[in-house]
């Protein structure tokens, strides 16, 4: 299943790149992409465990970037 | 400004107004205290914590986090290097310099972000629709399909659909980018993303939503970004070597000329520090995909989507164009292109086969149909035989008349006048008598001329047509478009191996692009470094297969598309050309001891927000 989140205050394109970078090694995520232009993320994922990694991937966002907030 | 941005730049204004003072105060003794330490220290701390806490803050954070050098990181250290050595007013206003850089700097890519956006901003917000005689507005996502919606004078059409009711001219401009008004009544399709002109419009819908136009090239153009291009894939990677690098490279600096020298190691911390500040990629990382992002902007405006920076990129190296002829070249749809009568006017020839063909709904009738113009009294005809493979023979007005092929001529033995002209050709008796000739043809779109000559003015070294037609139609149309080669008589699976023979002609990093008009030949846009398509609003294969869609079918658009592709990859050249530069020179200054920290500062910060304003540019091609 494929998601797409509007990402509050992404703005740095460096920190859009890590976010990505660091979505994408978290177990269950079969693809992701930050697009900071569109200050969009893409996040692609089983759908029975899409809220399970869904988490994860805002509590990775935290840290890479805890000013950026993702809106759910 | 947002909310952010303007807490910013109170704090900038304040923080600047205090050091000023100080400053002054320090110049002229006005206080009559010592600015040594430790009250000179606390009293520079002041502004220098309200304009770099934050600042702290991250960086203390990101270590926590794992992440160790970033931009935070690198301030809080120069900074805190030169208030170790005394130099506390240079300490404050580095700081000072930089968050006005950051704010310059994220203020520059909000405006270039929402300038693309606006362009982007073609999705309707609501749709009318009438419940219990009342109009009410609903979400465009709730209505269904064969729901009956009310497009008001100057409302974007939510949904597309066919139009029961009303009439009115509608504005395609923000698909196309022409603003030529299209007139529309009961029966014709309108496309979501359109604005209704002066008319009440009731429109049946006839696609949810989700699969409506409007839908589909919002999806499209905000995928774009997904699809990097070599430069911007170089960009990330050379980042992700370059900061590491530039690292160690500052260690050393401060760690080596001291050892080996046994020299100051404040100096040479400083320099270090300096390095480090210089080096940061953010002019890169940020001015390399705005510039391909607003080069797919500046090809939205214009009517053509662009579904990556790849294609973008692939468009600048493009040498050689294969056309699809029919409906890439010529309209598609067939047109009378010329009457030879027979001892008739040719008033009184094209009367005659529309008759004969008046009970047939083949496309050659109905071009001829179209081409009459008038109703026909179907009453006068009587007694209509179609000849399979042949033409019709028909009763009119009590004569007999055949209308059809050579063959059909010569099974009833009539001598004719055999016509040399390109295209479908029928031939017309009356009462065993040639009457004359009608040519059918496929007719050349008036734009293709230029875009064919426009091509070549933007380098395009060979332009090739594809066609299934007869040899003699195919090469009279590419004499005339001054095309440089031209595969005939191939059938659809044929077009691929001439694609990949062309291919195979191409050198390095030459590309080629193949239009179609989506019909058939997916699998050839597909193997082409970029498929063309012609978008004939709104047909979904080909909007699938492309890489970039003509959304007005304009050939002329492929020449436009290349040239802002072009002046894009220039863009992105001199930004990378420029902000490396800059960056090399200011490095090594820096490791010289020979630029200070507010140069430092500007090769980091200025150099990013002039590479985002020439960014910038590329939005705004023409």
């Amino acid at each position: 299943m494929k998601k797409k989140f509007k990402l509050a205050d992404l703005d740095c394109a460096n920190c859009a790149q890590k976010m990505e970078d660091a979505i994408k090694k978290i177990e269950g995520v079969e693809n992701a992409s930050v697009s900071f232009m569109m200050q969009k993320l893409t996040v692609e994922a089983a759908e029975d465990r899409f809220d399970e990694v869904m988490k994860q991937v805002v509590e990775v966002c935290r840290k890479v970037e805890p000013d950026c907030r993702i809106q759910m | 400004m947002n909310k952010k941005q303007k807490r910013t730049l109170l704090r900038i204004i304040l923080s600047f107004v205090i050091l000023a003072a100080l400053m002054v105060m320090e110049k002229t003794g006005a206080a009559g205290i010592s600015w040594d330490f430790p009250v000179g220290f606390l009293l520079f701390l002041v502004p220098y914590l309200l304009i770099g806490w934050d600042v702290i803050w991250k960086a203390a954070r990101n270590i926590s986090h794992g992440q160790i050098f970033d931009e935070n990181f690198l301030m809080m250290i120069a900074t805190f290097g030169a208030f170790g050595v005394g130099e506390y007013s240079e300490g404050v206003a580095v700081m000072l310099f930089y968050q006005v850089g950051e704010l310059f700097q994220s203020y520059a890519v909000n405006r270039s972000r929402q300038s693309i956006s606006e362009l982007m901003d073609i999705c309707p917000e609501y749709a009318n629709i009438e419940q219990d005689g009342q109009v009410v507005q609903v979400d465009p996502d709730d209505v269904s399909v064969g729901d009956v919606i009310l497009v008001k004078p100057g409302e974007r059409i939510p949904l597309d659909g066919i139009v029961t009711e009303g009439s009115s001219m509608v504005d395609t401009s923000a698909l196309t980018g022409e603003s030529v008004p299209r007139g529309v009544q009961a029966g014709a399709e309108v496309i979501s993303g359109c604005v209704n002109g002066s008319g009440l419009l009731h429109v049946r819908v006839t696609k949810e939503f989700e699969d409506s136009t409007v839908s589909k090239i919002l999806e499209l153009v905000e995928n774009a970004s997904e699809k990097k291009a070599k430069t911007e894939n170089f960009i990330t990677k050379f980042a992700r070597y370059y900061t590491p690098a530039v690292v160690i490279g500052a260690l050393l600096l401060a760690l080596l000329p001291p050892l080996i020298t046994g020299g100051n190691w404040g100096e040479w911390i400083e320099r270090a520090c300096i390095f480090l500040v210089i080096s940061c990629p953010c002019a890169l990382v940020i001015s390399v995909p705005l510039s391909f992002f607003g080069g797919i902007g500046a090809a939205s405006r214009i009517g053509v989507l662009v579904k990556g920076s790849n294609y973008l990129e692939a468009m600048s190296e493009m040498r050689t164009i294969v056309f699809d002829k029919t409906g890439t070249l010529t309209r598609g749809d067939f047109r009378v292109s010329g009457l030879y009568p027979a001892g008739r006017t040719e008033e009184e020839l094209l009367e005659l086969a529309a008759l004969a063909e008046s009970y047939s709904d083949h496309p050659i009738s109905r071009s001829i149909a179209a081409a009459f113009g008038k109703n026909v009294d179907t009453g006068r005809v009587q007694n209509v035989e179609e000849i399979s493979g042949h033409g019709i023979k028909a009763e009119v007005d009590g004569k007999t008349v055949l209308a059809g092929n050579e063959k059909l001529m010569g099974k009833f033995g009539i001598s004719i006048v055999r016509a040399e002209q390109a295209g479908t050709i029928v031939y017309l008796a009356e009462n065993g008598r040639f009457a004359g000739t009608v040519v059918i043809s496929d007719t050349v779109k008036p734009e293709a001329r230029d875009a064919v000559a426009q091509l070549r003015d933007a380098g395009v070294r060979r332009e090739v047509m594809l066609t299934g037609d007869k040899r003699s139609v195919g090469e009279a149309v590419a004499a005339e478009l001054g095309l440089d080669q031209v595969y005939a008589e191939l059938l659809p699976e044929d077009k691929v191996d001439r694609v990949e023979d062309l291919l195979k002609m191409q050198s390095g990093k030459d590309k080629l692009a193949f239009a179609g008009d989506g019909i058939n030949d997916a699998p050839v846009l597909s193997r082409a470094d970029i498929g063309i398509a012609m978008g004939s609003m709104g047909s979904d294969a080909a909007i699938e297969a492309a890489d970039i869609v003509l959304m007005d079918d304009d050939p002329r658009k492929i020449a436009a598309t290349m040239r802002i592709a072009r002046k894009t990859l220039r863009i992105v050249k001199q930004n990378i050309i420029f902000a490396l530069g800059v960056k090399a020179a200011f490095l090594i200054l820096g490791a010289f001891g020979m630029a200070n920290m507010w140069e430092a500062v500007f090769a980091d910060v200025g150099v990013s927000v002039i590479a985002i304003i020439n960014a910038m540019r590329a939005l705004r091609t023409k």
